[in-house]
């Protein structure tokens, strides 16, 4: 940060040493007091909403207390709500999505990046940016017409024939649930980890490469020992883009999870997800308590969001003291 | 430059002319399940009467009664009535109370996929109400078995799917339910969301249809419009006079005329569950609710012509849509009560 104080004027001892109103007159404090209104506007933003979320939902946080986070029963006609099943739904089928996205969307990343030739990795950066671009809507159509079906009847039969002794992979093989909903939202975030992820690993300076090289190592060993380590806070932040929008996910999800409010050990098992859940009985909420209470959901989201995001950092942070001139990208 | 601003002036003299000319604009939000009629009718209505628009937004049974009670709206629409504790709400705020106008009829079907059985089933109302408690739990069940001699049920284990959102097409089937299952009524209840014991939920009819025919051994309900629409299969319902009734308009129809001879003043009245031999069990009306005072008139007058219209030639265009018309007594009473919107 040092470096960078220096090379623009506008901040630090040199604009210092200018008047106010001469700085004023050129126009750098007017760009200055401009971009800090809009970069405040995002934090303004961000209270207002966590202000309405608490606001609006005064009636169910008064209510339950905390066992709206411990209980598990979802009865709009009997007003008893616990939140429970779609927290545990959002988690799982995120967590679902990341294991099989990470993987995948790295692995792609860095042969788009290293290994290809310039006119495939262009060409195919092409698809996968239209891939990122496709409305949720659609994917849930293609999961409910494709995957769905697939799923019922070759790969939970196969799960539970292989695997069926795990409690993860026991119970009838409806076609929709957990599984599927993770697997829906990978092929959906698939695309943000390796668009950012080639982005970053394009970004990593040239003499980096050479001087693995010229140490004798191979192609591989320069990409996955020195290129891929230097360009681990970039492709650690593609896979909280990535998290992020599989945490807030709504329509796919609400069209293959089964919207069912239930915790069970099975991810064959049908289950709900906050977003979902807020999409589907929002707009048909007549009491009060109902209202709030999905409002109060909205909340757990944010906040659980808030919580994921947080981890983020301090493993971004923790990892990058770890090795040397890493997380600079 | 002079010519160009001239030129955009006169444009906009001509469009604010226009503008002010197309005159009333009425808004009105709420059910979704009629959305197909209505906006039908509004175009029909519009095309006879260009100076007066109706907008409808289908945003659902509840947010209709929500906005016409914030007063965002001039008019709100609903497949299950308002409940007391809403009118009351109501009639709180605004000093005045709302009106509930039928409009049209519909039902829900009970609709399967049972592999190797094409033939139409007899529901029982027991049979349902187990399926949907989850104590049947499978095809062959004597409950389900019973009233389908001869027809090869599998051992197979029921998958029961119902609509994940909120919908007015929910609230006629759990208010049927409800009122012939004593068990539902006290651990379920009826509404446009409910607690399912068990099933999978799936988004709107579209999704519910698409689901019961990609689910082999599935059973769930879809609007009797959408049911015919998409030519899917359906079983009878055994009414209260014991009679298996295949929903239709006429057994709909039915239903609704054994309701209408004790219909109340403020037609708050659910017709599932009717009197009658020909009736279907589980048909509806749905509502439009119209604010009983109007501080402009000619908001009022626009609304009560259209209102009348609707009962009249509007009537006419409900079957091509499978919408089920109204009897002719409601269609009377309706006349009536009109008078009291002011």
């Amino acid at each position: 940060m040092a470096t960078t104080t220096t090379i623009v004027p506008s901040a630090g001892p040199v604009a210092g040493s200018r008047s106010f109103l001469s700085r004023l007159r050129e126009g750098d404090e007017i760009a200055r007091m401009f971009t800090f209104l809009f970069a405040a506007s995002v934090v303004l933003i961000t209270v207002l909403l966590v202000f309405e979320l608490w606001q609006g939902s005064v009636l169910s946080r008064h209510k339950f207390g905390f066992n709206f986070f411990r209980t598990s029963v979802w009865d709009p006609i009997f007003e008893q709500f616990g939140a429970l099943p779609f927290i545990y739904g959002t988690l799982v089928t995120a967590a679902i999505a990341l294991l099989i996205a990470v993987p995948l969307g790295i692995g792609a990343a860095i042969f788009l990046a290293e290994l290809a030739p310039a006119r495939v990795s262009d060409t195919l950066e092409f698809f996968i940016d239209l891939l990122a671009a496709v409305p949720s809507v659609i994917y849930g159509v293609l999961g409910i017409f494709i995957v769905v079906p697939l799923m019922r009847q070759y790969v939970q039969p196969a799960l539970k024939l292989s695997l069926g002794f795990l409690p993860l992979f026991q119970g009838p093989a409806y076609g929709v649930g957990f599984l599927t909903a993770g697997v829906v939202l990978a092929i959906m975030v698939i695309p943000y980890i390796i668009s950012v992820s080639r982005e970053v690993l394009l970004s990593v300076p040239r003499d980096q490469r050479e001087a693995a090289l010229s140490l004798g190592a191979t192609r591989w060993e320069s990409t996955w020992k020195v290129v891929v380590p230097f360009a681990r806070a970039g492709i650690f932040g593609s896979i909280f883009l990535a998290l992020a929008r599989a945490l807030g996910e709504t329509m796919a999800v609400t069209m293959v999870v089964g919207n069912t409010p239930m915790i069970s050990s099975s991810l064959l098992s049908p289950g709900y997800s906050i977003a979902a859940v807020i999409a589907n009985e929002f707009t048909e909420a007549t009491g009060q308590l109902h209202t709030q209470s999905l409002i109060e959901l909205g909340l757990v989201l944010f906040i659980l969001t808030f919580i994921l995001n947080g981890f983020a950092r301090l493993l971004i942070v923790a990892t990058s003291k770890r090795g040397s001139g890493m997380g600079h990208v | 430059m002079k010519r160009i601003a001239g030129m955009l002036l006169v444009v906009l003299g001509v469009a604010g002319v226009l503008w002010a000319d197309s005159a009333l604009s009425i808004t009105g939000a709420g059910a979704t399940f009629p959305y197909p009629m209505y906006s039908k009718w509004f175009d029909e209505y519009h095309k006879k009467n260009s100076n007066l628009e109706i907008n409808y937004q289908s945003i659902g049974s509840g947010g209709g009664i929500k906005q016409v009670t914030e007063g965002t709206v001039d008019f709100g629409a609903t497949d299950g009535p308002m409940n007391d504790d809403q009118l009351k709400a109501y009639q709180d705020k605004h000093g005045f109370g709302i009106l509930h106008f039928p409009t049209v009829l519909g039902a829900d079907v009970p609709a399967y996929n049972i592999p190797g059985v094409t033939s139409e089933l007899n529901f029982t109302p027991e049979a349902i109400a187990g399926v949907f408690l989850g104590k049947i739990t499978k095809w062959n069940d004597p409950a389900i078995a019973g009233p389908n001699k001869g027809v090869n049920l599998p051992a197979n284990e029921i998958v029961v799917v119902h609509r994940s959102e909120g919908s007015g097409t929910t609230y006629i089937w759990t208010d049927y339910l409800s009122k012939v299952s004593e068990e539902w009524k006290t651990k379920v209840g009826k509404g446009a969301s409910v607690n399912w014991p068990v099933g999978l939920g799936a988004k709107g009819n579209e999704s519910v249809a698409g689901t019961i025919k990609n689910t082999p051994n599935s059973f769930g309900y879809v609007e009797l419009i959408y049911a015919i629409q998409n030519h899917m299969p359906y079983g009878r319902v055994r009414n209260s006079a014991g009679a298996f009734i295949k929903a239709d308009l006429a057994s709909v129809t039915a239903a609704a005329a054994g309701a209408a001879k004790n219909m109340p003043d403020d037609f708050r009245v659910s017709i599932t569950d009717a009197p009658g031999k020909t009736a279907y069990p589980i048909s509806s009306f749905t509502w439009l609710l119209v604010p009983a005072k109007f501080s402009d008139a000619t908001k009022r007058d626009a609304i009560k012509g259209f209102v009348k219209w609707m009962l009249a030639d509007g009537q006419n265009y409900t079957e091509a849509l499978s919408y089920a018309k109204l009897p002719k007594e409601v269609v009377a009473k309706e006349l009536k009560a009109l008078n009291n919107v002011q």
